[in-house]
């Protein structure tokens, strides 16, 4: 196939992934709708089938299984229709990221019963997307010069596939405060009900951090392999590199605020939350409407 | 009151101040301080990666940035208190992790604690009807066969697994403190410079050959290698669709020693060229024009090329020819325009930044250069305030221009030129090495499990674990364990 085909195969497949995940996104609504009116109304169980909402949910998980399928796919021919990994600028960066971030959810889901994170999830998801076509789409084009390097696989992936898991993080941190916030209000409405506990959820978010945070290490110390070889320092306090750093520092406070210093709950919460924005921060304006050289957004 | 005093004095007033420094709420402290810290650095522009920049700031800020710059803001990276920040917080990471060192060499090989009295308080306690004679043997069986830590006691056996947690946590701690040996050694024993060179020119590696030079405070010009660079020929490679670059290849001719045998290379954006811990590296690229400048009587006076400043993506490039060797003196202003192209709003353009249709446009200027009163000049501008423009032409190549019956310049053709950026950087093993281990280190921390069992045999068996931060997995090890001395 040419260059141009598998482009325009790869635009079709990233719509055909929206459109997948927009239905996705429709089940997850209904079944938090239905199960959240189940829960009102507990004393008419049996006028409720519940099994009905953990078969939608089922389905939009399949769904979204699907929808990673496509947007694997999309990725790939993007990728062979430059020649190239798809990570040139910041269209390819955002729909590898909604890949990642989906990943990140479906792999977790492996392990623990994230079902009622699919609603947020999937938002999410579909605002990336829907970005990426809309305000950052750019034609597949060649690299630069400084982007050729075996680097730019072993970097830019271990970025992104952080990224993902950080978002995650982040989202069941800010899961803990709404709760925890409704907790000591009065107690969980019918919504939050069929939540797991604040302290699953403390844990959950520490877990992933622990298990990402290697990565972003690693991450960043490729980075700096890799600007020895192509500009002349492992480190210059470039925008992305800085930020990158006080990143890598935010989750470090984290790790230790929750093992060592015994910061448990809501403190932590807050502190991965600043720690996942400044990672957003990085990524939006550094790229955008940064200097330095780092930014290959193509805007 | 006075009694406080006398105790917080001297060697007790240390030591406390060494208690507060070393511990863990002031290193979070510090390390959320260093984050912080850095968020300056990354909004402003700084010295050392955009210098016109913060000319640019001083000039649209005029008071707010001087007092911008008695905080160094401008210089973050290198500032007292950004200094102060990293210091404080590595001294309080060796008083921490330096003393847990010692500690945790001093475990290695030790027992686990003895039995709690009651095990029912601990975490995932049972009691299991197992055989109480066989009990502890069989237990024994299982932890050795998992690799647990035992220490027998009358009548119960305590276990214990995941010492590598701390080991991984140290050699995180102290390999952070590798990389900031490396980063020092950088900056003291290190150099970095630059140089503009025209294809066809030698590159010889001695301070002389530099455009700009800035060396660590201990290197010495012995350290300096002493290593030479032709320039065979350099191939910019552009897409035609977006004029963005797509390759740089550049092929020099190296020797190790000025007087050595030389071997041909290639050198390209992520490929530099290595002499021990000194590198090469292909950093931007222009074009020099090729001129020849003749006076009236037609006697060379000037032939050579000249590097132009690109002033855009397409390579328009600006620079200036100075004659000093005429009276009075000559000067041009030129625009190189690799590709040229005419629209009624921009005038002379270039739509393509490799030559495919090279204009050269001068200006030509008379009078005083201001080359003869000692002020520095830059070799890309030229000082017209006390010349006065004579004649203003537009060449291809091969053309000439007459200008004002003083001289003729011709354009004969040009040559692309390349800056490498030289650097020696002798702290980079270390700050790699140091990085390796501390991923390692990472690694060996966040997934090692530290945890603790207890098999008690008194009325019944009794069976009970503890473990930091609920970590997943003990209880299902308590389970296997208890299962596996059900069935023995």
């Amino acid at each position: 196939m040419s260059s141009i085909s598998l482009a325009y195969l790869s635009n079709n497949l990233i719509y055909s992934a929206l459109f997948v995940f927009t239905i996705t996104f429709f089940l997850y609504a209904i079944e938090t709708a239905w199960a959240v009116r189940g829960d009102d109304s507990a004393s008419r169980q049996n006028v409720f089938d519940r099994s009905k909402t953990a078969k939608i949910a089922r389905i939009a998980t399949a769904l979204m299984v699907l929808g990673f399928l496509l947007l694997l796919a999309a990725v790939i021919a993007r990728g062979l229709s430059a020649h190239r990994v798809p990570w040139g600028n910041m269209y390819e960066f955002s729909i590898t990221g909604a890949l990642a971030f989906t990943g990140a959810y479906l792999a977790a889901l492996q392990k623990y019963d994230l079902r009622w994170l699919g609603l947020p999830i999937s938002i999410a998801v579909l605002l990336v997307l829907g970005t990426a076509i809309t305000l950052l789409y750019r034609p597949s084009a060649p690299l630069v010069p400084a982007l050729k390097s075996t680097w730019l696989v072993v970097h830019v992936s271990a970025a992104i596939i952080s990224g993902g898991v950080f978002l995650l993080a982040n989202s069941i941190a800010a899961t803990y405060l709404i709760l925890d916030r409704m907790e000591s209000r009065g107690g969980r409405n019918a919504w939050a009900k069929r939540l797991p506990t604040l302290e699953v959820l403390d844990q959950l978010t520490y877990r992933l951090v622990a298990f990402v945070f290697p990565l972003w290490t690693f991450a960043v110390i490729a980075g700096a392999i890799w600007a020895e070889s192509a500009w002349g320092r492992y480190w210059g306090w470039d925008p992305k590199e800085t930020w990158a750093f006080i990143t890598w520092v935010a989750y470090a406070a984290y790790l230790h605020a929750r093992v060592t210093a015994g910061w448990k709950g809501k403190k932590a919460a807050w502190l991965c939350l600043f720690a996942g924005s400044t990672f957003l921060f990085n990524y939006v304006y550094v790229n955008v409407w940064g200097t330095g050289r780092h930014t290959y957004s193509g805007l | 009151m006075s009694d406080n005093r006398t105790e917080l004095s001297g060697f007790g007033f240390f030591r406390y101040l060494w208690r507060q420094l070393t511990s863990m709420r002031t290193a979070l402290i510090l390390l959320l301080l260093l984050g912080i810290g850095a968020i300056p650095g990354s909004i402003f522009p700084q010295r050392t990666q955009n210098p016109m920049k913060v000319r640019e700031y001083f000039i649209n800020n005029p008071g707010i940035a001087e007092w911008m710059d008695r905080f160094k803001l401008f210089d973050v990276y290198g500032s007292p208190w950004f200094s102060a920040i990293y210091l404080l917080l590595f001294i309080s990471l060796i008083g921490c992790v330096l003393p847990r060192s010692w500690e945790h060499f001093k475990a290695i090989g030790a027992k686990p604690p003895l039995t709690p009295k009651n095990l029912d308080r601990l975490e995932f306690y049972r009691v299991t009807n197992a055989d109480k004679a066989e009990a502890l043997n069989n237990a024994e069986l299982w932890l050795k066969k998992h690799h647990f830590r035992i220490r027998h006691n009358p009548n119960s056996i305590s276990a214990e697994k995941g010492y590598a947690r701390e080991s991984g946590n140290l050699l995180f701690h102290l390999s952070l403190i590798v990389v900031l040996i490396g980063i020092g050694m950088s900056s003291v024993f290190g150099a970095r410079g630059e140089a503009i060179v025209n294809v066809g020119e030698r590159f010889i590696n001695t301070p002389t050959s530099y455009d700009n030079l800035s060396a660590g405070r201990f290197f010495k010009l012995e350290d300096m290698h002493s290593f030479s660079i032709t320039l065979k020929d350099f191939k910019a490679e552009y897409d035609l669709a977006t004029n963005a670059p797509i390759d740089y290849t550049l092929t020099a001719s190296v020797s190790e020693d000025v007087e050595g045998p030389s071997v041909t290379r290639v050198v390209k954006v992520n490929r530099p060229l290595t002499f021990g811990s000194t590198r090469v590296y292909l950093q931007a690229n222009g074009y020099s024009p090729l001129v020849t400048v003749t006076d009236k009587s037609g006697a060379i006076i000037f032939r050579g090329a000249v590097p132009f400043l690109p002033q855009d993506a397409n390579l328009t490039s600006i620079g200036a020819i100075k004659i000093p060797d005429m009276n009075p003196q000559i000067g041009f202003i030129g625009s190189f325009i690799p590709t040229a192209d005419r629209s009624a709003s921009r005038g002379a353009f270039s739509s393509f930044p490799e030559a495919l249709d090279p204009h050269l446009l001068i200006s030509v200027f008379q009078g005083d250069i201001g080359m003869d009163n000692g002020v520095p000049q830059s070799v890309y501008r030229l000082d017209t305030s006390n010349m006065e423009r004579i004649g203003l032409k537009e060449l291809v190549i091969g053309e000439s221009y007459s200008f004002n019956e003083v001289g003729t310049i011709t354009f004969d053709g040009f040559t692309p030129w390349v800056n490498l950026q030289i650097v020696r950087d002798p702290g980079k093993g270390y700050a790699l090495v140091g990085s390796v281990l501390a991923i390692l280190g990472l690694l060996i921390s966040l997934f090692t499990r530290r945890r603790r069992i207890w098999i008690k045999v008194g009325d019944v068996v009794e069976i009970a674990g503890l473990s930091k931060n609920n970590i997943e997995g003990l209880e299902k090890e308590i389970a296997d364990l208890t299962t596996w001395l059900e069935e023995r």
